[in-house]
């Protein structure tokens, strides 16, 4: 669906589910998965209805991946680092568990 | 001239939920809401169906509040059954959380107090080992809560959008923009507004229009003193169900945002944020639920209660212009329910519910003996 405008070297390597994705220094997550063809980036918590980025510009949160263990990251407000591992954020984030809670159980 | 059955100042929760009830006997009613420029306490409100606390020091109103609870179920069903629109009314019980000993001990008194006064809400004290079963998130600053059986939450955005499509279905009008600018007593009773050029006539009249009523009242006998009192409340992405719970400070809306407020601010008609507040309500929420702390804000505001000087309602009939009513309280959601199937059929039918005396403005009029 989208194309690069300028044809310069995709040298970065990071992950998307499992999967390698190549980027460009100073991608966002978001321009490199699009780029990669990616068209769904997150279920959404109350239906799971697939979403993909929409302003690029960090104001309307469909964009949000989990990055390296972190959950509802903005995908379009993050660069890519060598070796970052992006999944699809499935549904809310859940609470931070809490040590103490763990514990009890 | 365009002339109702009952005309009632103010677009809220209070006058939304009145009209509707009124509507629903068959009245023809019209809502006259100001526009953007009036607070709207209504847009800001937190959610809370909330009886354990509401009344201390004045058994009317506790009952008033316990009286609403019972029958919110009905206006819900009610409400989805005319539009469609599910207000996410859920009534799981409330638990007033304490983060030590000295307020666990103040709390206690507190529900004990109101239950001499005013009977059994059902509210009691469980301890940290209940409140951790029944919410396995909660930190371990809390020592214990009070928990109230019938207390819930509900979408007030969703319920103040229902009461209005419910109205406009039932026939009534819906008339925003209207600054109502003077009333007159009409011959014969009844009344009549000025909103701008327009003019609008009426058997009865509610005035709810939150702060704006302190300047409506008096133009037919009525007083209202009311002021602002800041509340600043910030809303976090939505999360996985943690809460079912309703509680005073943190509430869990049904598609999964949290919010958290409960702070109280006297700084007249200011209705912003300060990064300060915020922080305070940040820090309190994280020592109950320290597991919030990754969890992104998404929005915050500020909003301004409607409080009479002692915090309890006014329900008052004018004695001057008999069909002019007052309703007023801070409680806008948890009393929809008494206000829509309660109320607003004892206002059609002229007199306020039996007891209501109490919640009479004279009762700030006592003269030095």
């Amino acid at each position: 669906m989208f194309r690069r405008l300028e044809d310069a070297r995709a040298d970065i390597s990071f992950s998307f589910e499992g999967r390698e994705v190549t980027a460009r220094p100073g991608d966002s997550v978001a321009a490199a998965l699009l780029a990669a063809g990616l068209r769904s980036f997150r279920a959404t918590p109350v239906s799971g209805a697939p979403r993909a980025p929409w302003c690029m510009m960090g104001a309307c949160f469909d964009c949000l991946v989990e990055i390296d263990g972190v959950a509802s990251r903005q995908a379009c407000m993050t660069q890519v680092a060598p070796g970052m591992r992006v999944r699809r954020q499935r549904g809310a984030k859940a609470l931070e568990s809490d040590p103490a809670a763990e514990t009890a159980a | 001239m365009k002339a109702y059955d009952l005309i009632v100042i103010g677009g809220g929760l209070v006058g939304g939920a009145i009209a509707w009830g009124a509507a629903r006997q068959g009245a023809s009613v019209a809502l006259l809401d100001e526009g953007d420029v009036a607070y709207r306490a209504a847009r800001g409100n937190f959610g809370l169906v909330w009886v354990q606390s509401k009344g201390a020091g004045m058994p009317p109103y506790a009952h008033w509040s316990r009286r609403s609870s019972e029958v919110w179920p009905q206006l819900a069903a009610a409400l989805l059954q005319a539009t469609e629109l599910d207000v996410a009314l859920r009534q799981p019980g409330g638990l007033h959380f304490c983060l030590n000993d000295a307020e666990l001990e103040a709390r206690a008194e507190m529900i004990q107090r109101m239950h001499n006064e005013s009977g059994g809400s059902g509210t009691r004290m469980v301890g940290r080992a209940e409140m951790k079963a029944m919410v396995p998130a909660i930190g371990d600053g809390v020592v214990g809560a009070s928990y109230c059986p019938i207390d819930g939450h509900a979408n007030p955005l969703k319920l103040l959008r229902a009461l209005h499509a419910a109205l406009l279905k039932l026939g009534g009008a819906y008339l925003p923009g209207r600054t109502v600018d003077a009333i007159a007593g009409g011959e014969g009773g009844g009344f009549t507004l000025q909103a701008g050029a327009e003019r609008f006539a009426c058997a009865k009249l509610v005035i709810a229009a939150g702060l704006g009523s302190r300047k409506l009242a008096p133009m037919v006998g009525l007083d209202m003193p009311v002021t602002p009192l800041r509340g600043q409340i910030i809303v976090t992405e939505r999360m996985r169900p943690f809460l079912d719970y309703a509680t005073h400070v943190v509430r869990q809306t049904d598609e999964g945002s949290v919010l958290l407020g409960d702070s109280q601010e006297d700084v007249g008609f200011d209705n912003g944020t300060t990064v300060p507040v915020m922080q305070d309500i940040a820090a309190r929420n994280l020592v109950m639920f320290p597991g919030l702390k990754d969890a992104n804000i998404v929005r915050v505001w500020g909003a301004l209660r409607v409080m009479t000087p002692d915090g309890y309602p006014i329900y008052e009939q004018s004695r001057t212009h008999p069909g002019a009513f007052a309703a007023t309280c801070h409680s806008g959601v948890t009393l929809a329910g008494a206000h829509a199937l309660e109320l607003a059929p004892a206002i059609l039918a002229g007199a306020l519910p039996s007891g209501f005396d109490v919640f009479s403005s004279r009762r700030f009029h006592v003269q030095a003996a």
